[in-house]
């Protein structure tokens, strides 16, 4: 399957769902925020939003200071 | 005939007339000439739609032509559009605090700002603040501080710890969100629940003194522009200070300027 992710195209195998590739990458969901083919999506439905060939994915993780 | 702008005042003037002239007639002894947003000493031939701003300096101005002498260096249509505008700042530290007196001295027309805590002097390094202010709210301290720079903008200044559920109650009606907070959760958690709404200015990456040339300002998403170095976290042995968070809270409010007048940030 591929997909898009920070603009950057990427071939996946065996990934199902953003909670999937979001553990497999061990980024901490906390500090991310995450937008699927332009829906900013909630931290709750991470777990159960399904990958699909040609999806656009933007990750944006936060580092503290301000 | 041609019709321009004195002091923010309509006049009619015959086509042809120099600069010179207009000045002769109005304020012999102004020594500053504002030509278009532009500080001039030479002269030009007025033409219809011109912009000038005559004074002398020393003088104290009625508060009519203060307000035309704040904006008299702003490029033509600039003020019109951003004192028609709305910004909510979440936030009030190195950040914020820096993005409320660049937006107030630009002549944004009303910002809300929102932060929970009191000032406090581990902030004076780099904060907007002053020690006289030590112990106040800084939603109100800020406040305060933008009536002195520029008493035009109307601020709205809340003192309350943002939420997923006080977000849009307490900052409703924005034309841009300006996410300024240190805790990196909930920087997060303000785009997820404004970006979705509101275009969204946020920062991520400031800390240290590494070269401010690795600071930049990117669309991140559909709704959210992001500004910083994107790696720089504070911690211990690299703190927050002044140049660099002043670098970062100067990009966000140009990105806001820019989304205000119809640019890509």
């Amino acid at each position: 399957m591929r997909l898009t992710v920070n603009g950057e195209e990427h071939e996946l195998h065996g990934l199902v769902t953003l909670g999937e590739l979001l553990a497999a990458m061990n980024v901490s969901t906390q500090r991310l925020a995450v937008e699927l083919n332009g829906e900013v999506l909630n931290p709750d439905q991470y777990e159960t939003t399904k990958l699909s060939e040609g999806d656009r994915l933007e990750l944006v993780r936060f580092v503290g200071g301000g | 005939m041609i019709r321009i702008q004195l002091n923010e005042r309509s006049l009619t003037l015959a086509e042809g007339t120099p600069l010179s002239q207009l000045r002769a007639d109005a304020m012999p002894d102004a020594d500053v000439v504002i030509y278009n947003g532009h500080q001039i000493a030479e002269d030009v031939t007025l033409l219809d739609g011109d912009q000038v701003v005559l004074w002398r300096k020393g003088r104290q101005p009625s508060r009519e032509e203060l307000e035309a002498l704040l904006v008299a260096r702003h490029t033509p249509e600039v003020h019109r559009r951003v004192k028609n505008a709305t910004v909510g700042i979440a936030g009030l530290g190195g950040l914020g605090s820096a993005v409320a007196v660049a937006l107030a001295r630009t002549g944004v027309g009303r910002l809300k700002l929102v932060d929970y805590d009191v000032v406090e002097p581990s902030n004076i390094n780099r904060q907007q603040y002053f020690l006289d202010q030590l112990g106040r709210p800084k939603a109100e301290a800020l406040a305060e501080t933008l009536a002195r720079i520029n008493p035009f903008t109307v601020v709205e200044p809340t003192v309350l710890l943002i939420d997923e559920e006080n977000i849009f109650p307490t900052l409703a009606g924005c034309d841009v969100l300006v996410e300024c907070f240190d805790d990196p959760a909930t920087k997060a958690m303000f785009v997820r629940v404004a970006a979705p709404l509101t275009p969204v200015v946020a920062a991520s990456g400031m800390a240290g003194y590494g070269t401010a040339n690795e600071i930049h300002t990117r669309r991140a998403m559909k709704n959210l522009i992001l500004v910083g170095d994107e790696t720089s976290e504070a911690q211990p042995g690299r703190g927050l200070m002044a140049p660099r968070v002043g670098v970062v809270a100067h990009h966000q409010a140009n990105a806001v300027l820019r989304l205000l007048l119809g640019e890509e940030p």
